[in-house]
């Protein structure tokens, strides 16, 4: 059956449909793999054929947004919508922070999962879009679990440690990663007493800090993201915890977009096994052009948009 | 060595030990199988490479995105292996991306599937992501309903006569589970449900 884009194509009368169980449940469908971001339908079936689990449709990756400035926004629908007809994976595409027409815009078109993403210019720096109003799921960026657990509480179905876009840099992808899974290590161990408070320092919602102090994992799937450019990179994140990871420049930003996208989709699989990591790490021309996250100024870190 | 290796296993099962199943671990939902087969007593393996499975009585593909395993199928060379040792008797059950890598043929022109079940298999047969949906279902072999989880969900078009037809639904119409022989494929997912009846009758499967 052919998937018609540009307009909600509803296929069947299911009634039961956008359920917290379907939202979330396609972020576990994800898990061990990478999302990669595409400004083309060619590049979009170059990451289908390497092996990406979702493509992530934008206009611009965030190295250019980054270059470019400006204000950056939701990507024309014609463009988006180019990308969904050329792959079968699912497509996800951003909108800014607290911008829920842009989401609307995007639901309406068939889009299957939306980034709520620092990595655009925030439209309301107050409020995030109230994700339960969706049909559609939605993942958002996180530094701490604090953050994480005020967007799930918003309905975002899908986490993401936000590390810094466009940088090709890892280590602000590893303190975000550290920070969120070493907070739900230390809720573990804590008396369930200690909850409340915690509560109130962590500025989140008690259910859900009470959660995972009962079943010692984050109630949605956590990925990585913001920075990521090499395989042992993809290796490195998924090590420290995370269940899968998005590449955003990385990949077509680099010297062989289709060989590195291969080998990062490798790498997620075989994390854990540094032999086959020799092999595919092995000849893969060079990697983005990076930045040091440490000289650059405050006011250009897309990680501390949003709260 | 192959025909040797079943025996072993046969052997084992019958001096009583625990079932050992592999949950292929190349991408998507395999932790949650994992989780589901050992709260009902099995040994687990996650399957990365071809070797790992010559030490299990069963395996599990797992839901996920069918392109991107089946390409890391062929990259490791599982495909060879899996095709001889379906027609030997291996048990093997796919969940919603599984029953595309079961498939003998898709409605679509990717991924190439393994040809390992009588089944003609449409992806995404119910829609886009906002179409996914759950759905209590009657399954042949399960008492009473059964929570079904469909996301991005395939359905079975076509099927000859040695496929079993477990359960059908409507609109679109076909079936959702299927067994031939030891090969059982759903489109949906019992691994994110709380209840495990889909995952003791593959055991029972595993252990005939």
């Amino acid at each position: 059956m052919a998937l018609k884009s540009g307009s909600k194509k509803v296929s069947s009368d299911k009634t039961n449909t956008g359920t917290w169980k379907v939202k979330a449940g396609l972020a576990q469908m994800l898990k061990g793999g990478v999302i990669m971001d595409v400004v083309t339908s060619e590049q979009a079936k170059i990451a289908e054929d390497a092996g990406a689990c979702a493509v992530m449709a934008l206009e611009r990756v965030p190295s250019d947004i980054r270059k470019d400035g400006g204000v950056a926004r939701m990507s024309d629908p014609s463009m988006i919508a180019g990308i969904i007809d050329a792959v079968t994976i699912p497509v996800m595409a951003k909108a800014r922070i607290g911008h829920f027409v842009e989401a609307q815009i995007l639901e309406e078109m068939g889009v299957d999962y939306i980034d709520e993403s620092e990595v655009l210019t925030p439209a309301d720096e107050n409020n995030h879009i109230n994700k339960h109003n969706f049909k559609v799921p939605f993942v958002c960026g996180c530094r701490d679990l604090g953050e994480a657990l005020r967007r799930i509480g918003e309905g975002a179905a899908m986490i993401r440690t936000k590390g810094e876009a466009g940088t090709g840099n890892v280590v602000e992808a590893v303190r975000h990663a550290r920070s969120v899974l070493g907070e739900v290590k230390r809720i573990q161990t804590m008396d369930a007493t200690e909850l409340m408070s915690l509560a109130r320092d962590l500025k989140a919602p008690y259910e859900l800090i009470r959660g995972i102090h009962d079943n010692g994992k984050l109630p949605v799937v956590n990925f990585s993201a913001g920075g990521i450019a090499s395989p042992a990179d993809a290796a490195l994140m998924m090590q420290i915890g995370v269940e899968g990871v998005f590449v955003g420049s990385g990949i077509f930003k680099s010297e062989n977009p289709d060989v590195m996208a291969k080998a990062i989709v490798k790498a997620t699989t075989h994390y854990n096994d540094p032999e086959m990591l020799v092999e595919i790490s092995k000849g893969l021309g060079s990697s983005m052009p990076g930045l040091d996250v440490r000289t650059m100024p405050e006011d250009q870190k897309m990680a501390q948009r949003g709260w | 060595m192959l025909e040797l290796c079943q025996r072993i296993k046969k052997w084992h099962r019958e001096v009583g030990e625990n079932l050992h199943i592999g949950v292929l671990a190349l991408q998507g939902d395999y932790a949650e199988h994992i989780n589901m087969l050992q709260s009902n007593n099995a040994d687990v393996s996650e399957i990365r490479l071809p070797s790992q499975l010559d030490d299990v009585d069963g395996l599990i593909i797992p839901g996920g995105e069918s392109t991107t395993i089946v390409q890391l199928i062929d990259i490791y060379d599982f495909r060879t292996k899996l095709v001889e040792m379906a027609s030997e008797g291996f048990p093997i059950w796919g969940t919603c991306a599984g029953m595309i890598v079961m498939a003998r043929e898709l409605t679509d022109h990717r991924p190439a599937p393994l040809n390992l079940m009588n089944i003609k298999v449409s992806r995404n047969a119910f829609g886009r992501q906002i179409d996914s949906f759950e759905e209590d279902l009657t399954i042949k072999g399960i008492e009473g309903k059964f929570p079904a989880v469909f996301i991005r969900a395939p359905i079975v078009v076509e099927n000859d006569s040695s496929v079993d037809i477990l359960c059908s639904i409507d609109k679109p119409s076909g079936p959702v589970a299927v067994q031939q022989g030891k090969l059982l494929a759903t489109s949906f997912h019992p691994e994110l449900t709380n209840d495990s009846r889909m995952h003791e009758y593959f055991l029972s499967i595993v252990k005939m």
